[in-house]
C-alpha cells in the first residue's frame, strides 16, 4: 500500500493512500467537528461541519469526504473556518425543535453537544420549523422527522447495510423529508425493526420505544412477581452507559441492580441461548445425520432476519430452524417451568426481558407461539439503553454494585450460551454441542477461529469424525443476501447445498452491535464488546451447552429430551410469508 | 423481492420501453417519464410494478419522484388549476387563492377532487406578473383576480 505525506495544522503524517482528511487529521490529534459523517457508513458530506481550507486552494473543502494528496497542507482551525462552522450549526438549529429537555436524547446528542463546543448562546436566525407527524407504529422505533437534520444516516444504514429500503429522503428543497416510500407508515414499509438507524441517529429522530413505564408499574404492583432475563450481548455493553471501558464484563453487577430495581427472580438468557442450542443442535443431526429436513439449517434466533426472511426470501422457510429465539424459549420456561416450580400462576407473573435490540419488542407478539404458557410470554422487552436509563432514575451506583449471581435454575449458562452475544458465536457454540450429538465425544479444541471476528461473510469447513459440515456465518443483512443467494442459485440447478448450516444476524457484529445497545457503536468498539464475549466465554466452567447442569436437569424433570413433544410446544415456532407493500 | 404482486396493465410499448431501459443509467427517470406519460401520474400500483420489472427499491422510485416536480403521484383532475406563486403574485394574495380553492373544493396543493373534476397545483411565476395574482384553469389565464370570482370561473369550467 502506497502512502502519501501531508501536513496538518503543519504537523507533518504518512498515511495510506486514499485517507480522508478527517481520518489524517485523527491520527495526529486533531479533531474535525462531524455530523452526517459516521464510519460505518460510505461519507455523505451532507452537513458541512468539518470544513477545513488547504493551502493554495480558494475552497473550503469537507474533511470527511476529501482524500487527501502528497504534499497536501491542511488548516483545519482559523477564525474563518470556526465561523463557518458555527453558522452550518445555528442554521441547523433554526429547522430544530429546542425541546432537549424532553428529548430522549438529552445528554446523548451529537448536535447538543456541537452546540455546547462551539458555545451557542442565542440563535440568530428565525425559526423554520416543519411540522411533521410522529411515525409510532411499529412496536420498536419511533421516527421523529421534526428532529431530523437530514444527515443521512438512517437511510443509508437501511439501504447499504441492512439491504431493507424502508427509509427513503422523499421530497425536495424544504419539504424534503425521511419517510418510507409512499408516506405510508413505517409498520406498513418493509422496515424488520433492527433499529439500526436508531443506533446511527446523531439525534432525537428516531429512537426506540420507550417502554420502561410499564416495567416500573410492575415493579410498584405488590401482586405481581417480576422476572427479568438479560441477553448475552448486555453484558458486554451497559457498562458503557456508566462510562466504564467498552467490553467490560458487568454480568454480576446486573444481577444486583436488577434486584435493586425490585426484581423477585434475575434469570440469565445465556441459559435459554444453551437450550436453543440443544434444540436447534438436534435439529441440525436431523436433517444433516437423518436426512430428514431441509439443508442449508438457517438459524432463527435474530427476530429482524426472520421479519426480512419472511419478507424478502419466502422460499427459505423450510430451511429456517423452527427453534424459538432464547429469549422466547426462556419466557417460555420462566411461565411453565419455573411458575410450577414456585407455584404461581404464569399470568401473575410479570416477565421483563432486557435485550441489546429493538426488535425483540416485535418478536414478542409476533405469532401465536409466543403465548406458549397460556399468556404473553414476554410482558415486555427493555433494551440496553433503557435499562441504563431506569438504573440512573433508581439511584443506584452501578459502577461500584457488588456482583451477585443470577438465581436458579434458569440463571446458570455455558460458554456455549455466552457467545450468542457475537456474530459466529451461535454456529459455533452449535457445532461444539452437534459434535458431541453425532460423536458422543467431546470437541478436543472448541474455540472455531474461523466463524469468529468483524468479516461480513466468514465460511468454514469442520471436519466431524471424517463427515465435512460446510458452514456460513453472516451479518448486516447486506451480507446475508450475498450467502442466500448463493444457495438459490445452487438450487436452481439442482446442485448441493454450497452449505450445510447458516447463521444470520442482522445487526453488524451480531447483538453486540444491537440497535438498541449504548450509542457510538463503531468496528473499534465493536471488537471490543466481542473481545469481551469470549473473554467470558474463556472462564465460564462448562464450555459447552450440553454440559450445562441446569439444562441436563430441565430435561429430565420437564423437557424429556430435545425436539421432544413437549419442547415442540414450548420452544418451537411456525413462519409465514409477509408480501410487503401491501398498502 | 417478496413485494406483492399488483394488478395494473402496462401496454406492451411501456414494457418494452423498460425492458430497455432498465439496465442503463439515469433510467429510472426516464422509465418513469414514460409511465407518467401512459397514466397521466405515476398510479402507486405502477410504481410497484416497476419494482417488480426492474428490481429496483420502491424507496428509491419515491425518492426520484418526490424530487422532481415534474412527477405526480395523483391522478390530475379533468380540470387543472393552477395558481402562482411567483413573487408578484405571492405578495398580491396567491396564498389567499390557494385557501379559497381549499374551502371551495376542499383539497389543497397536489390534490385532486373526490369527483376528478379538478386539481391544484402551485406553479412558479406564469410570466404575467402584471395581472398578478394570477390563477390559469386549462391554459386559460384569469389576472387581477379575486376571491369571490372564484367560484364562478369554477362552475364555468365544471359545465366544460
Ligand atoms: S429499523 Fe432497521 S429496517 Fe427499520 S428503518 Fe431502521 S434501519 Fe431500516
Ligand atoms: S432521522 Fe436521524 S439519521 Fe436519519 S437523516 Fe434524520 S437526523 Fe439523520
Ligand atoms: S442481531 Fe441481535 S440485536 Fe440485531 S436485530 Fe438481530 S437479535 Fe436484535
Ligand atoms: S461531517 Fe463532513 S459534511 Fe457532514
Amino acid at each position: 500500500m502506497s502512502t502519501v505525506n501531508v501536513k496538518i495544522n503543519n504537523i507533518p503524517v504518512e498515511v495510506e493512500e486514499g485517507t480522508t482528511i478527517l481520518t489524517a487529521a485523527q491520527q495526529v490529534g486533531v479533531k474535525i467537528p462531524t455530523l452526517c459523517y459516521h464510519p460505518d457508513l460510505p461519507a455523505w458530506a451532507a452537513c458541512g461541519i468539518c470544513v477545513v481550507k488547504i493551502e493554495g486552494s480558494p475552497k473550503m473543502m469537507r474533511a470527511c469526504a476529501t482524500p487527501v494528496v502528497e504534499g497536501m497542507s491542511v488548516i483545519t482551525h482559523d477564525s474563518e473556518i470556526v465561523k463557518v462552522r458555527r453558522t452550518v450549526i445555528e442554521l441547523i438549529l433554526s429547522t430544530h425543535p429546542n425541546d432537549c429537555l424532553e428529548c430522549p436524547r438529552n445528554q446523548n446528542c451529537e448536535l447538543q453537544r456541537l452546540a455546547a463546543e462551539f458555545g451557542i448562546r442565542e440563535m440568530p436566525y428565525e425559526d423554520r420549523l416543519r411540522d411533521l407527524p410522529v411515525d409510532e407504529s411499529t412496536p420498536s422505533i419511533v421516527l421523529n422527522p421534526e428532529k431530523c437534520v437530514l444527515c443521512g444516516r438512517c437511510a443509508n444504514v437501511c439501504q447499504v447495510m441492512q439491504d431493507v429500503w424502508a427509509l427513503e429522503f422523499i421530497g425536495r428543497g424544504d419539504d424534503v423529508r425521511i419517510a418510507p416510500a409512499g408516506d405510508i407508515n413505517l409498520e406498513d414499509s418493509p422496515c424488520i425493526k433492527c433499529g439500526q438507524c436508531s443506533a446511527h441517529c446523531p439525534v432525537g429522530a428516531i429512537y426506540e420505544q420507550d417502554d420502561t413505564a410499564k416495567v416500573w408499574e410492575a415493579l410498584r404492583d405488590p401482586d405481581m412477581h417480576c422476572a427479568v432475563q438479560i441477553a448475552p450481548a448486555v453484558r458486554v455493553a451497559l457498562g458503557e452507559a456508566f462510562g466504564m471501558d467498552p467490553g467490560s464484563i458487568v454480568t454480576g453487577k446486573i444481577y444486583t441492580a436488577l434486584r435493586r430495581l425490585g426484581f423477585d427472580s434475575v434469570f440469565d438468557t445465556n441459559f435459554s441461548a444453551d437450550l436453543t442450542i440443544m434444540e436447534e443442535g438436534t435439529e441440525f443431526i436431523e436433517r444433516f445425520v437423518n436426512g430428514n429436513g431441509d439443508l442449508p439449517l438457517i438459524t432463527s434466533c435474530c427476530p429482524s432476519w426472520v421479519d426480512y426472511m419472511e419478507k424478502y426470501y419466502d422460499d427459505m422457510i423450510p430451511s429456517f430452524s423452527t427453534a424459538k429465539s432464547p429469549q422466547m424459549m426462556m419466557a417460555a420456561m420462566m411461565k411453565t417451568y419455573y411458575a410450577n416450580k414456585i407455584g404461581i400462576d404464569p399470568c401473575s407473573m410479570f416477565s421483563v426481558s432486557v435485550m441489546p435490540c429493538t426488535s425483540k419488542k416485535y418478536e414478542i407478539t409476533r405469532c401465536e407461539a409466543m403465548y406458549s404458557s397460556g399468556c404473553q410470554d414476554i410482558d415486555v422487552s427493555v433494551t440496553t439503553r433503557e435499562l441504563a436509563r431506569m438504573i440512573k432514575q433508581a439511584g443506584i451506583d452501578f459502577e461500584n454494585l457488588p456482583e451477585e449471581e443470577a438465581d436458579n435454575p434458569l440463571g446458570i449458562y455455558t460458554g456455549g450460551g455466552t457467545i450468542f452475544g457475537a456474530t459466529g458465536g451461535v454456529m459455533e457454540a452449535a457445532l461444539r454441542t452437534a459434535y458431541h450429538l453425532v460423536t458422543g465425544e467431546e470437541l478436543g479444541n472448541v474455540n472455531l477461529i474461523d466463524v469468529r471476528g468483524l468479516d461480513g461473510i466468514k465460511e468454514a469447513s469442520v471436519d466431524i469424525k471424517g463427515t465435512e459440515v460446510r458452514v456460513a456465518v453472516a451479518h448486516s443483512i447486506s451480507n446475508v443476501t450475498k450467502v442466500l443467494d448463493k444457495v438459490r442459485e445452487a438450487r436452481l440447478k439442482g446442485q448441493e447445498p454450497p452449505y450445510h448450516f447458516i447463521e444470520v444476524m442482522a445487526c453488524r457484529g451480531g447483538c453486540i452491535g444491537g440497535g438498541g445497545q449504548p450509542y457510538g457503536a463503531t468496528d473499534e468498539l465493536r471488537n471490543k464488546r466481542i473481545a469481551g464475549i469470549y473473554q467470558d466465554d474463556e472462564r465460564s466452567e462448562f464450555r459447552c451447552s450440553h454440559q450445562n447442569p441446569a439444562i441436563i436437569e430441565l430435561y429430565n424433570d420437564f423437557l424429556e429430551k430435545p425436539l421432544s413433544h413437549v419442547s415442540h410446544k414450548y420452544l418451537h415456532t411456525k413462519y409465514t410469508p409477509r408480501p410487503i407493500y401491501t398498502k | 423481492m417478496a413485494v406483492r404482486e399488483v394488478d395494473i396493465d402496462f401496454s406492451q410499448d411501456l414494457l418494452d420501453y423498460i425492458e430497455v431501459w432498465k439496465e442503463k443509467p439515469g433510467n429510472l427517470i426516464m422509465m418513469l417519464h414514460r409511465i407518467q406519460e401512459e397514466f397521466g401520474y405515476i398510479p402507486r400500483e405502477a410504481a410497484i410494478k416497476l419494482t417488480h420489472l426492474t428490481g429496483v427499491p420502491l424507496a428509491k422510485v419515491y425518492g426520484v419522484v418526490t424530487f422532481y416536480h415534474f412527477f405526480k403521484l395523483e391522478k390530475p383532475g379533468k380540470h387543472k388549476i393552477q395558481v402562482c406563486m411567483g413573487t408578484a403574485c405571492y405578495l398580491k394574495g396567491g396564498e389567499d387563492l390557494i385557501q379559497e380553492l381549499e374551502n371551495l373544493l376542499g383539497i389543497g396543493v397536489n390534490q385532486t377532487t373526490e369527483d376528478e373534476e379538478f386539481s391544484v397545483e402551485a406553479v412558479r411565476c406564469v410570466g404575467c406578473c402584471g395581472l398578478a395574482p394570477v390563477i390559469v384553469v386549462d391554459g386559460e389565464v384569469y389576472g387581477k383576480l379575486k376571491k369571490d370570482q372564484l367560484p364562478e370561473i369554477l362552475a364555468k369550467h365544471r359545465g366544460e
